[in-house]
């Protein structure tokens, strides 16, 4: 066991390296690392061999036919055989730099990887040689500090982020011109108060989609509509109730109190003043009793469905898709009190590297083509009117009401509450900063 | 970040009198040749090292500091030029915060103990009970965890202890569920027995070097006058332990005291200790008070510290 400095110094390098590579493990994927491999492949190098099926569908190997019939018209057809319906910006196109960096919510920037049949990242990267790299924000939150960062070129934010990052200068104004996908945009969604300022819009509308109400349907065998399964309990889900993590969810209780407290006069779940908030917060405390879970992570609560350890919840229809799609028995509804929900928008940074891959990419996502895969993957309803004939799923939009404005009275997008009452009252509303405190106090 | 930085305490002790040093004096003649070759040297192997700490640590700890100070725009939630007292006033005084600090003492203390009971007959029964041929080999098999990703052992814990559930895809529960009939569930029994797991190899390694440096011969001299192994054990074996107990518990104590992905992930987010509470401000985002309740564990490391070198820790005996 004589150590010679040969060995010596052979044992230090290891121990180096060993010490790297745990260091490494701990450290978050670099934005690099998540660009889809194979990027650059021609679509069909993953298909079995032997077979002429357009790679990736769901459809068995060896097939002849063309891509399965769930699976959008000519979606992973070599590009130039789809007809994407977008038009790129010539000037952006020729300014290209040649990646982009974003921040996402998770099912918004498909390559493929998950499920070969959604890939809107790939034609878009063949299309503009802008390389994509998605760091997931897994709330609005975050994504509001990941962007404060200076270190992306934009964002999908929600409504609750967007306001936060306009006047932090976070983002800039966008010029709609430079945009053709902008003029297919539904009207309902175009220069609201969540992705504008002054009649200046600040993003493309992505789409939209409501927080649903989760149910094991073994556990329930005759469905829940009432959000009193998450607020009042007395159900066989007591105990096994899933909260979503965040201070935006105490617009969930305030939601509950519009229809079942009606005194305490609550019009919008995102402009209460103290004593409307004290009603929400008490409410909430109350709900920790029969909580199971608070959930951040969207896998978090796709396992405990799938475990059956959650058995009623607040969740994300792609949530819920990801879980049927692993055998769990559950659905969704919008609860009768109606819901909060989400408008999202993309965003470029006002000090972005790459503003012309990200006007690309802005662009793209809302085009006819790309805006339905996304809708579809992730079960929302998409921004762009022309989408709807293009999803594979024919009645796509009728199901998640994107032409239906009436749906979308009882859908509370996430806003960020002001101290100047949302609703136009002449009293003290709760800012955000608050609903963060309070969240933290009832969490801890 | 911080873990990587903590190399198991000791090791080098371990192998002491293995001849380490024979490469000294042709090296040593070398740097005697001239004075200032000497101090270029040295300059040069010190530096690097010195430098890090000073640029990484000490300078990373002053900015923790000064963001506290900060006046957070409650519009944009940024940090403004503003300089208050009001972070810190409040990350010292709110009873919130106070609560998630005890709970998170408390667990962490829980750990600490609970890893030195596993500890120390595992060290014991390597040092001294097991043939020399067998040690090295245990000592590595000890540290093997180590070489897995955390947040591989963290859902890994998280998959055993699932409860069983009718209405689940697999209605038998984790592993434990399964194979013992009991899980204790999501919750502080699993943070406590899922950081012990993580963190026991910090304790193992300095109890067992301790024990190793341990002379046979005052074993044999406390049983020639008379002592049970129990009497030896109290009264000679773990005096002479209390540093290496020490140094364990430092890494054992503030690893849990830090964790804040642990108890997220193995009670559902139910349970909240203080590194969850400057997680989730940090992302609210407010960072000034983020870095404000920070100086908390800081303030109990500084004092932990302090404690166990009292007790030797840090003695090189």
């Amino acid at each position: 066991m004589r150590a010679t400095p040969k060995t010596a110094a052979a044992a230090i390098l290891v121990s180096l390296a060993l010490l790297a590579s745990a260091c490494g493990s701990d450290s978050e994927t670099s934005p690099a690392t998540d660009a889809p491999a194979g990027t650059d492949a021609p679509a069909g190098t993953d298909a079995p061999a032997g077979t002429d099926a357009p790679a990736g569908t769901d459809a068995p190997a060896g097939t002849d036919a063309p891509a399965g019939t769930d699976v959008p018209a000519g979606t992973d057809a070599p590009a130039g055989e789809v007809d994407y319906q977008w038009t790129p910006n010539a000037d952006a196109l020729a300014g290209a730099e040649g990646q982009v960096n974003l921040v996402a919510w998770a099912g918004y920037v498909e390559d493929g990887s998950t499920d070969p049949a959604y890939d809107w990242v790939t034609p878009f990267q063949d299309l503009t040689g802008c390389a994509v790299s998605t760091k997931l924000g897994n709330s609005s939150d975050e994504m509001v500090q990941l962007m404060q960062s200076g270190e992306y070129d934009g964002v999908s934010a929600s409504g609750d982020a967007t306001q936060r990052l306009i006047s932090g200068g976070d983002v800039a104004a966008i010029d709609v011109d430079k945009f053709s996908s902008y003029a297919d945009v539904f009207e309902g969604l175009k220069l609201r108060p969540w992705n504008s300022v002054d009649g200046e819009p600040y993003g493309m509308p992505h789409g939209r989609g409501a927080n649903l109400l989760v149910y094991n349907t073994e556990a329930f065998p005759e469905a829940p509509d009432s959000l009193s399964v998450m607020f009042d309990g007395g159900t066989v889900a007591d105990g096994a109730v899933s909260v979503y993590d965040s201070p935006i969810y105490i617009a969930d209780a305030a939601v509950y109190l519009m229809a079942t407290q009606p005194d305490l006069g609550i019009t919008n779940p995102y402009a209460l003043d103290e004593a409307q908030f004290a009603a929400a917060i008490t409410l909430l405390e109350a709900q920790a009793d029969i909580t199971g879970q608070y959930w951040a992570l969207y896998t978090d609560q796709q396992a405990a469905l799938e475990g059956g350890t959650v058995l009623a919840g607040t969740t994300w229809q792609v949530i819920v898709n990801l879980a049927q799609a692993n055998g769990a028995t559950i659905d969704a509804v919008k609860p009768k009190e109606g819901a909060t929900g989400w408008s999202d928008t993309w965003m470029v940074a006002s000090a972005a590297a790459n503003p012309n891959c990200m006007y690309l990419w802005m662009d793209w996502i809302a085009s006819p083509w790309a805006n339905a895969q996304v809708a579809e993957w992730f079960g929302e309803a998409p921004s762009n009117a022309k989408s709807c004939g293009l999803t594979s799923s024919p009645d796509h939009c009728a199901i998640f009401h994107a032409e239906d404005e009436a749906f979308w009275e009882d859908v509370w997008y996430w806003t960020t509450a002001t101290e100047e009452c949302l609703d136009g009252r002449d009293v003290a509303c709760v800012p955000y900063t608050e609903w963060v405190d309070a969240w933290t106090a009832l969490r801890s | 970040m911080g873990r990587c930085l903590d190399s198991p305490p000791q090791l080098s002790a371990t192998s002491d009198g293995t001849g380490g040093n024979s490469a000294s004096p042709r090296f040593g003649r070398a740097l005697n040749r001239s004075f200032r070759r000497r101090w270029v040297a040295l300059g040069a192997l010190l530096g690097p090292p010195v430098l890090w700490l000073l640029v990484v640590y000490l300078s990373s700890l002053v900015l923790l500091v000064a963001a506290a100070m900060f006046r957070l725009d409650p519009q944009s939630q940024k940090p403004t030029g503003d300089v208050t007292a009001d972070n810190v006033r409040a990350a010292l005084s709110r009873s919130e915060y106070l609560e998630a600090l005890a709970r998170s003492v408390g667990l962490a203390i829980a750990v600490t103990v609970l890893c030195f009971v596993v500890a120390l007959p595992v060290a014991f029964c390597i040092a001294k009970i097991v043939p020399r041929w067998a040690r090295r080999g245990l000592v590595v098999a000890m540290l093997l965890p180590l070489w897995a990703g955390y947040l591989v052992k963290a859902y890994a814990w998280k998959a055993m202890l699932r409860p069983a559930s009718p209405f689940g895809i697999d209605t038998n529960g984790g592993f434990l569920e399964a194979t013992f009939g009991y899980t204790p569930g999501y919750g502080y029994v699993a943070v406590v027995l899922s950081l012990t797991y993580l963190w026991l190899p910090y304790m193992v390694l300095p109890i067992y070097s301790g024990l190793e440096r341990l002379p046979e011969s005052l074993l044999d001299a406390s049983g020639d006058l008379g002592a049970r192994p129990a009497r030896t054990f109290r009264s000679v074996i773990m005096p002479l332990l209390v540093p290496s107990i020490a140094a364990g518990s430092i890494f054992t104590f503030s690893l849990s005291l830090g964790d804040y992905i642990i108890p997220a992930v193995v009670t559902e987010r139910k349970v909240q200790l203080i590194g969850n509470v400057i997680e989730r401000t940090l992302l609210a985002p407010n960072q000034p008070l983020a870095a404000a309740i920070t100086l908390w564990p800081l303030l109990i490391i500084v004092v932990y510290l302090m404690a166990m070198r009292r007790a030797g820790a840090f003695d090189n005996a």
